[in-house]
């Protein structure tokens, strides 16, 4: 069996690092906008790595939101990252000793975790490979983003606002049509969010609860209606864990 | 200086997040409410960041309908993360060349 290189990793890390460097030139412009300076939105962007959980999180700074509100954010909308890492563990060879798990762990991504997840087995050369150009497109984007947002034609700089919507859009969309789940738990989070926001007597709710809120319901009212049935790899012995494919 | 905590604040629970699963666990979640419910997430959070935030987006409402339409159409025929979200910023900028 061929072992993956770092060089292979590379090679893979290629295309999102481009789709990272588009999309968080659009969040640097967007942050640059919002007030915060050029090197605190590249170091949002470069501790963080993270699209939603990064506008949630600069919105509520915006809004004056307090301390609890942005770390609850943070562990709503960035939730999905541990099962991710959970589902990832399960794949990692040797060479992941403690400290590299640490290390890596930074570079959970929904895009790397797609790639790397769809390898039988990940060692860390290839996964820090493969997390070298998306890093660099993040950060370096945001950069290039947040720099020039400000010799950028004004008209100009105002339509990249949207970018990080499109992505949002992008992402969302192709899913939502083939999964009902997906579907249930886009619509009820949008119709809600905009209940939120528009009803008089709802607008003492801030952005960021609004957000949190909005997740929790929606997730919850797919789940329970649409739960997802998965083979989970089995290695105890109970054998009533056979969740099966009944959609 | 109020806004280093901010920033502290978002990167260590964002970390978090990630490192305690990765390097501490070695069993799979159970329940399949709960496993459905974190699959649901980051769509219901994509839903609820992008409306109606998105129309505000551009500082014109009327631009930003115009390039949520087009990402949206894009969006249903699978086009890449990079052309839907350059197509509404483009749509955007032209829809606003053409208002008053």
């Amino acid at each position: 069996m061929q072992t993956l290189t770092y060089k292979n990793g590379l090679t893979d890390g290629l295309p999102i690092g481009i789709g990272y460097l588009s999309v968080s030139f659009g969040f640097g412009v967007m942050a640059k906008s919002m007030g915060f300076s050029v090197i605190e939105s590249v170091i949002i962007a470069g501790t963080n790595l993270a699209s939603a959980g990064q506008v949630a999180g600069i919105t509520i700074i915006t809004a004056c939101g307090t301390l609890f509100e942005i770390i609850l954010a943070m562990l709503v909308i960035n939730l999905r990252y541990s099962l991710m890492a959970l589902t990832l563990t399960q794949k990692l060879d040797k060479s992941f000793t403690t400290p590299m798990r640490v290390f890596c762990s930074t570079f959970i991504t929904d895009e790397i975790f797609a790639v790397s997840s769809a390898k039988p087995h990940i060692n860390t050369k290839y996964f820090l490979g493969l997390a070298t150009l998306p890093y660099l497109g993040w950060t370096g984007g945001t950069l290039l983003g947040a720099a020039a947002g400000s010799i950028m034609p004004k008209s100009l700089a105002a339509a990249m606002g949207i970018a990080i919507y499109g992505m949002f859009i992008a992402i969302f969309v192709p899913p939502a049509r083939k999964f009902t789940g997906a579907l249930i738990a886009v619509l009820v989070a949008s119709i809600l969010s905009c209940i939120i926001k528009y009803v008089p007597f709802l607008s003492f709710i801030s952005d960021g609860f609004s957000i949190i809120i909005c997740a929790v319901v929606a997730a919850g009212v797919a789940a329970k209606l649409k739960p997802i049935f998965e083979n989970v790899p089995e290695n105890d012995t109970s054998g009533e864990m056979t969740a099966e494919a009944k959609q | 200086m109020s806004i280093v905590i901010y920033l502290v604040a978002m990167a260590l629970t964002t970390y978090l997040i990630r490192m305690i699963p990765f390097t501490a666990f070695r069993k799979q979640i159970r329940s399949e409410f709960l496993r459905s419910f974190l699959y649901y997430v980051p769509f219901a959070v994509l839903g609820a960041m992008t409306f109606p935030a998105v129309f505000y987006s551009t500082g014109n409402v009327i631009t930003a309908i115009a390039g949520t339409l087009v990402a949206v159409i894009l969006a249903l025929f699978n086009r890449s993360l990079i052309i839907v979200a350059l197509s509404a910023v483009l749509t955007a900028f032209i829809t606003g060349i053409f208002l008053p």
